[in-house]
């Protein structure tokens, strides 16, 4: 029951953020969406993804979306539409794609699973599995995180002859 | 419907709806943040799929999904770059209007 | 009878919940619980204010409040008055729905972020397994609660404000959490509860906590800053710069909202204080071995009180920093010392005990504190320092 309030909750952000004209309000929503999937994975006894879901994505992804809404604000609410011109075909595929997951989930062996036992992910086992099994994965994500940061500032940053 | 499919379609959905953002909203932020939404229901099928899949004590769906929103926080930095980048140059975040090659 | 003075509240809590029935008796121990916290914070921040408005006015050669009550110390009651009493108003062009939930999230996160701090022993309100991540996080979202805020008001100030703490905050972020990094490191655990029973021990009259080690100390300093600044205040005080832009992101907030956003503020503080006396400072565990017999809840509680004073001590000495001064001191000085804090925190773990591993780690934390500074301040030229304005 508690799982179905959060999953619609969720779905509520989602849909709010992808259809509001106003681009904060849709940000804001969009971290409604985050928090009830951080709901979720809690529920599904994952907390450290949890907890880290809501750092990220809340803390740091939502509020990067807001600088940049605010760095790119254009001049005034134009009142045309929001939607870009191929709209039509484009919602033909959304809902193609979403029927395909829906009948393969419908037809799948998910439907008829027996429910295991809840799994123990305490924080040392997580610990263990990233330094002994995972070492080589997360070194490259570290040097991935390296380069998406110099790569940002690089791109982002203002080149001293052109804003003269 | 067990709680496996609920999770599932739930995941469905939140992809359905993030993928119809980012294909049918004009302003380029609206969709990096259909993307996001992508990514966080990807993120929430390795999570379902580790609790209620066959081999749970391996925690491969917890580290993929730990990696997962690395990943995926740094995409969104360099995306909003490159998005901040192209607003200076062409004064629009509309994806209507960036489509010549004339710059 | 030390033992029933020390767990006195956990007693009284069970006995009042055996009352209940089974189904409904873990709700009623946590509504309890949390009934109780929500109380004794409130009533601490009401004396919070008061002492700093006093300490503040002593600092500054003035007294403070002193008309209610005696000695002013009915303040708080006499400002909760004028809180709730005060006109709401709300700017015509401001987003209402924004507006209004800013502070209230705020207060949900504040208020939240207390139910990992163990308060006494067997008094934390949720033993989390990850319990040190719990609390990053929900500070985090109060982050967004400022940017709500600034940016609702649709005021040119409130959102420049609101952009500089955000920026600030997340800058202090980085140390903040490296710092407990280096804790979590040497107590091997993220639960809160863990971290204080690791620093319970005594040897000789001497505790084990974290801070009488070379990096622990290294690292409490970098906690302390870096919460200074999390809660933003003096000297990092500039997004609610009181002689400049005038209260920041809450210029437009009026009467009980702009009291349940000073509320949040300095639930915040004491939150964060609270989290480091967890980390460094042996939480709820006595100073010298022969104090044991006074209960955890009050040496958690003079700890607190004791950082209390001291920001507000540091509040009325040290002067406001600037914006650039700020980005620089986080990123180019904070963040450096917090990494190579942690490889002294590794160090030391790794040393066989004895005067070795104190030596150095000390030399580890204090010759890059010093080459740092100097480095900085006299931009790299690290000669013998000639003081302009001197002698």
């Amino acid at each position: 029951m508690l799982f179905t309030i959060f999953a619609i909750l969720t779905v509520v952000g989602a849909v709010a953020a992808m259809s509001l004209r106003n681009l904060v309000h849709s940000v804001l929503a969009l971290t409604l969406a985050f928090a009830g999937l951080a709901v979720v994975y809690l529920q599904l006894g994952a907390q450290f993804i949890g907890f880290a879901q809501i750092l990220v994505y809340v803390g740091a992804v939502a509020i990067l979306i807001v600088f940049a809404i605010l760095l790119t604000r254009e001049a005034a609410a134009t009142p045309r539409s929001i939607l870009v011109g191929s709209w039509k075909g484009s919602g033909v595929v959304v809902l193609a794609v979403f029927g395909i997951l829906a009948w393969a989930i419908h037809h799948s062996a998910a439907y008829r699973k027996a429910m295991p036992p809840q799994p123990e992910a305490t924080m040392q086992q997580i610990g263990n599995a990233l330094m002994l099994r995972f070492a080589l994965p997360l070194e490259i994500v570290g040097l991935l995180l390296t380069a998406a940061l110099i790569g940002a500032v690089t791109i982002a940053l203002q080149d001293k002859q052109e804003t003269r | 419907m067990t709680s496996l499919a609920s999770c599932l379609l739930l995941s469905a959905l939140l992809f359905a709806i993030g993928l119809a953002g980012a294909l049918m909203r004009r302003n380029a932020i609206l969709v990096l943040i259909g993307i996001e939404l992508m990514l966080n229901a990807a993120n929430l099928n390795f999570i379902a799929f580790w609790r209620y899949g066959p081999n749970p004590e391996a925690l491969t769906g917890m580290i993929f999904v730990i990696f997962s929103i690395g990943v995926a926080a740094a995409e969104a930095a360099v995306g909003l770059a490159l998005i901040i980048s192209l607003y200076r140059h062409t004064r629009t975040a509309n994806m209507d209007e960036v489509n010549s090659m004339r710059g | 009878m030390g033992e029933t003075a020390d767990q006195i509240f956990v007693i009284l809590q069970r006995w009042l919940v055996s009352h209940a029935p089974a189904s409904l008796r873990f709700p009623l121990s946590a509504l309890l619980s949390v009934v109780v916290i929500l109380g004794a914070f409130a009533l601490l921040f009401a004396i919070t204010t008061v002492l700093e408005r006093k300490g503040l006015g002593r600092i500054q050669n003035r007294y403070g409040p002193n008309r209610v009550g005696p000695f002013g110390f009915l303040q708080p009651i006499a400002d909760g008055i004028k809180s709730l009493t005060k006109e709401d108003i709300v700017p015509q062009a401001a987003d209402k729905a924004v507006h209004f939930l800013a502070p209230v999230v705020l207060v949900l996160a504040a208020f939240s972020l207390y139910a990992v701090l163990p308060i006494g022993r067997n008094m934390v309100l949720v033993n989390l397994d990850a319990g040190v991540l719990f609390f990053f996080a929900v500070s985090s979202v109060m982050e967004l609660t400022i940017f709500m805020a600034g940016w609702s008001s649709q005021n040119k100030y409130s959102l420049l404000g609101a952009m500089r703490a955000i920026a600030q905050m997340i800058s202090y972020e980085v140390p903040l959490i490296l710092a407990s990094v280096t804790v979590i490191m040497a107590a091997g655990s993220l639960s809160t509860v863990a971290i204080v029973e690791k620093q319970a021990g005594y040897t000789g009259i001497l505790p084990h906590w974290f801070v009488f080690t070379p990096w622990g100390f290294a690292g409490f300093i970098l906690f302390m800053i870096a919460a200074t600044a999390e809660s933003n205040r003096s000297p990092f005080d500039l997004p609610e710069g009181e002689s400049e832009i005038i209260a920041g992101y809450y210029i437009e907030y009026s009467g009980f909202k702009f009291a349940l956003f000073f509320l949040g503020e300095y639930l915040g503080m004491f939150a964060i204080s609270g989290l480091g006396i967890t980390l460094f400072l042996g939480g709820w565990a006595a100073p010298l071995s022969f104090l044991t017999w006074v209960p955890s809840y009050l040496w958690f509680f003079a700890k607190l009180l004791a950082m209390i004073v001291v920001f507000i001590w540091i509040r009325g000495t040290l002067p406001r920093l600037r914006m650039d001064q700020l980005m620089n001191f986080a990123w180019k000085f904070m963040l450096p010392m917090a990494l190579i804090n942690l490889v002294a925190a590794g160090v030391w773990r790794f040393l066989p005990q004895g005067v070795l591993r104190w030596v150095v780690c000390s030399l580890l934390v204090i010759i890059p504190y010093v080459l740092l500074g100097r480095g900085l301040m006299q931009g790299w030229k690290l000669e013998k320092r000639v003081y302009q304005f001197a002698e």
